[in-house]
């Protein structure tokens, strides 16, 4: 029986392994696309910048944006801020969707740091964040004029990613749309 | 040419890992002593090579020599050259190298002070420190040369060093952080060599002692460098976030704390033998799983460095040898688990068995948060994160129980303990912390509240420190001057238990009093905050070697008095373009003033985070404290005694 025991280290660790081997294959940044290519999901939450007006996907329709999902507690979203101030000066439509936030201090964020968004969701309790399935903050989703999700991004979405992944889709979005 | 010397170097060097995993192997089992001798000089050859290696980056990166796409990455020429040093261990490639030299000054160190050793053991455990050599100088030269050069197309700028980077707590907190993770490999290798030997008495126990200790002491010291950088460098007032590469430094620390203390029971009574064996092999091995998961990209993480699945790939092998390679020599060779010598429910025994259940179980939790996402991922149950809310729900209580079981296991002795007398030592600390708890929060209070936080840290921390006092003195009664004839090991395990108990004030009291308000301001403007008056005069631009800044300047004062003059800088690297943080602090032991500098907004005024945050140096004071009691244990003079630890060599199994 104590024998058997000792194995029992070596067991757990044969379980982990087979995790570990696995997930070298998955990015952990990488969408899973479930939602890509279909419409942003139908919600109705209030806004930021007023809790009496309550937002809906139908707010998002005849525009190509970007929905980035962002918190106050969220360390990388610091990170992110500057590049979206940026995106939001070069003309980028961005809503916010809030997620799991608190209110005055996500209204204190934005005015200390500037405020790349249109408007902002506020999804307190990250019931819109379930249905995109939302991993964490910061992430990032380019929706088009049809309200349809076209990109995701999971993590900080800098000067690279742009230039490499984001900027000639939404080009080709807007095109799409004139 | 001194890259290729460099490169060159490396290759002798794994040769010579080679040879000293091989040789010293087969002589211990042939029984050849010369073979077994040589493993001394092949540890120190080894050294000598990889640290020409070492030495040859650092002369590429003084140099400026862009040529090798390594520098290129990471330097820059106006990079003052402290932190062109310090670039050499910046990203993945001069990390792992630095991550071997430290591997082979470590052995070094076991073959020179191991000269009371049987010569067998030495042997064995040299040999498994080369072999671990072997794998990480076979993991830089197939996967991560640091010495690849960009030919013919040489850069003329580098892209300069990662500005966070840029920093005195950045220069100590990796090699500190690597001497402790790669400090656990001596431990390791004093438990495999036990397992193939089938020796694990408390001879063994007390020779891997001193080197758990200080290992674990390093670790402490790079983690608290981690953390006290992150406050201040990160610029908004945080010291720990939980992310996978912090949680992956914490667990091979729980599991080393909860080592030094299973050890010192399978020393003293000879108990716990198979499950200190197990802690060394899990303490090394949760260092390398830490390794992997963030060299491998396998996690996302802020510390993100660049993924490479082909570089995940040799780790995971790296890790199947290693851990699954020891831990079935422990199924097949570890000691049967029952008990050798008898304790009953109120002995020391116990108490460190509750320490390391509680330790131990702290570190899967952590372990369980921070793989969960990547079990769920590749189970197909999507994709999730586990935030700070679940670290905080488990990691609490634990402590909590950590903290009431160590203050009671300051009375018990080894074997039983009569459990009147634990009884009647425990009512006057209880009592103390009970009426600390009650009082002082309501005097740290600005606003006459009662913090619940607050009560419970204060409990805490007396509790501890009047359990500690009271041992003391029964001890050595109230003649502070009989304090020298106190054991080192004693002295250091007090000193410890105390820092955890500041370490514990600092977390919780800084949690419970933080006071932060994010404000514009325009020059002249005034704030109160906590008491203390911030008055900012306006912004200046200043110049640094390579950035240039805005730096602010806010006058704090309390009651008319002046406190301080503090200057955030907001600043523009100009290599890379990246704009960060400098916050301004003026540190107090009771608290400490944080400014930072935000955005410029319209009509002169910026936006600032002025913070104030009550005992928060204490958690870095806590944690020094903890490291130099680890030392001073290490520093027992029983360790030294060689003849003594040979006589006793005959209490084998």
């Amino acid at each position: 029986m104590n024998r058997i025991a000792l194995f029992v280290p070596l067991m757990v660790f044969a379980i982990l392994s087979l995790f570990l081997l696995k997930g070298l294959d998955r990015d952990p940044t990488e969408l899973p696309s479930a939602l890509v290519g279909e419409p942003f999901p139908s919600f109705i939450l209030p806004s930021l910048a007023n809790d009496q007006e309550l937002l809906s996907e139908r707010d998002l329709d005849s525009q190509v944006v970007l929905v980035n999902v962002w918190a106050t507690w969220c360390f990388a979203c610091r990170i992110e801020h500057p590049m979206l101030n940026q995106l939001a000066a070069e003309g980028i439509a961005i809503i916010g969707l809030n997620y799991k936030d608190q209110d005055q201090q996500a209204i204190q964020w934005l005015k200390q740091k500037g405020n790349p968004y249109l408007f902002n969701i506020v999804d307190a309790q990250g019931s819109l964040g379930f249905d995109l399935g939302v991993t964490g903050a910061p992430e990032t989703y380019l929706v088009d004029a049809q309200g349809i999700i076209r990109y995701r991004r999971v993590g900080v979405v800098d000067q690279r990613v742009w230039d490499d992944e984001m900027s000639s889709l939404y080009q080709q979005l807007v095109g799409e749309m004139e | 040419m001194i890259a290729e010397l460099g490169h060159f170097a490396l290759i002798i060097a794994l040769g010579m890992a080679l040879l000293q995993s091989l040789v010293p192997m087969i002589g211990s089992f042939k029984g050849y002593s010369s073979w077994m001798r040589l493993g001394r000089s092949l540890s120190m050859g080894q050294l000598f090579f990889v640290a020409i290696s070492f030495g040859c980056l650092a002369i590429a990166f003084l140099n400026d020599d862009f040529s090798l796409k390594y520098v290129s990455q990471h330097s820059n020429t106006a990079l003052p050259d402290h932190y062109k040093i310090s670039a050499v261990w910046a990203a993945h490639e001069g990390s792992l190298l630095l991550w071997a030299l430290i591997l082979a000054g470590w052995t070094v160190a076991v073959a020179l002070f191991s000269r009371s050793l049987p010569l067998v053991l030495t042997a064995r455990i040299l040999s498994v420190l080369g072999a671990i050599s072997v794998g990480f100088a076979l993991f830089l030269l197939l996967t991560s040369n640091p010495f690849e050069r960009l030919l013919p197309m040489v850069p003329m700028e580098g892209a300069d060093l990662n500005p966070l980077l840029q920093d005195i707590g950045l220069i100590i907190h990796p090699p500190m952080l690597y001497m402790g993770y790669v400090g656990f490999a001596v431990p390791f290798a004093f438990a495999i060599a036990a397992l193939i030997g089938g020796q694990f008495d408390s001879a063994w126990a007390r020779w891997s002692r001193p080197w758990i200790n200080l290992a674990w002491v390093f670790l402490t010291i790079g983690i608290t460098l981690g953390s006290w950088w992150a406050y201040y460098e990160l610029g908004w007032g945080g010291w720990w976030f939980w992310d996978p590469v912090e949680n992956a430094s914490l667990m091979p620390w729980l599991v080393g704390t909860a080592l030094i203390h299973s050890v010192s029971a399978t020393e003293k009574r000879g108990v716990f033998r198979s499950w200190t064996l197990l802690l060394a092999i899990f303490a090394f091995s949760l260092s390398l799983l830490g390794t992997f998961l963030v060299r491998s990209g396998i996690l996302t993480s802020v510390h993100a460095f660049a993924s490479d699945p082909e570089r995940g790939v040799f780790m995971l092998m790296f890790l199947a040898i290693v851990i699954g390679g020891s831990l079935m020599l422990f199924a097949l060779r570890g000691p049967a688990m029952r008990k050798v010598a008898a304790y009953s429910g109120w002995s020391r025994e116990v108490m460190l068995l509750i320490n390391n259940v509680i330790l131990v179980s702290s570190m899967t939790m952590i372990l369980i948060g921070t793989l969960y996402p990547l079990v769920a991922d590749v189970l197909e149950l999507g994709k999730i994160s586990v935030g700070p809310p679940y670290f905080n729900f488990f990691f609490v209580p634990l402590t909590v129980g950590l903290v009431i079981a160590l203050g009671i296991a300051v009375f018990t002795q080894w074997k039983s303990t009569d459990s009147s007398l634990i009884l009647s030592k425990i009512p006057v600390p209880l009592l103390l912390a009970i009426v600390s708890a009650g009082i002082l929060p309501v005097y740290l209070a600005t606003d006459f509240s009662y913090s619940i936080t607050a009560g419970l840290t204060v409990f805490m921390t007396a509790w501890l420190i009047a359990t500690i006092a009271a041992d003391l003195r029964d001890k050595i009664g109230i003649d502070l001057k009989r304090v020298a004839k106190l054991s080192h090991s004693y002295l250091g395990m007090q000193l410890a238990h105390t820092g955890l108990a500041i370490c514990v004030l600092g977390v919780g009291l800084s949690s419970a009093y933080d006071q932060t308000r994010e404000l514009r301001m325009a020059p002249g403007d005034n704030a109160m905050i906590a008491g203390y008056e911030f008055n900012f005069s306006g912004v200046n631009p200043v110049d640094g070697p390579n950035f240039t800044a805005f730096q602010a300047q806010i006058t704090v004062t309390k009651n008319n008095q002046l406190v301080a003059n503090l200057f955030p800088e907001k600043r523009h690297y100009n290599a890379g373009g990246q704009v960060m943080t400098e916050a301004a602090i003026d540190p107090s032991l009771t608290r400490d003033i944080y400014v930072s500098l935000g955005e410029p907004l319209a009509n002169g005024a910026w936006a600032l985070s002025l913070q104030v945050k009550p005992f928060v140096r204490c958690i870095w004071l806590g944690a020094v404290m903890v490291a130099i009691g680890g030392l001073l244990a290490a520093t027992d003079r029983r360790y030294r005694r060689r003849k003594k630890s040979q006589a006793n060599n005959k209490v084998a199994p």
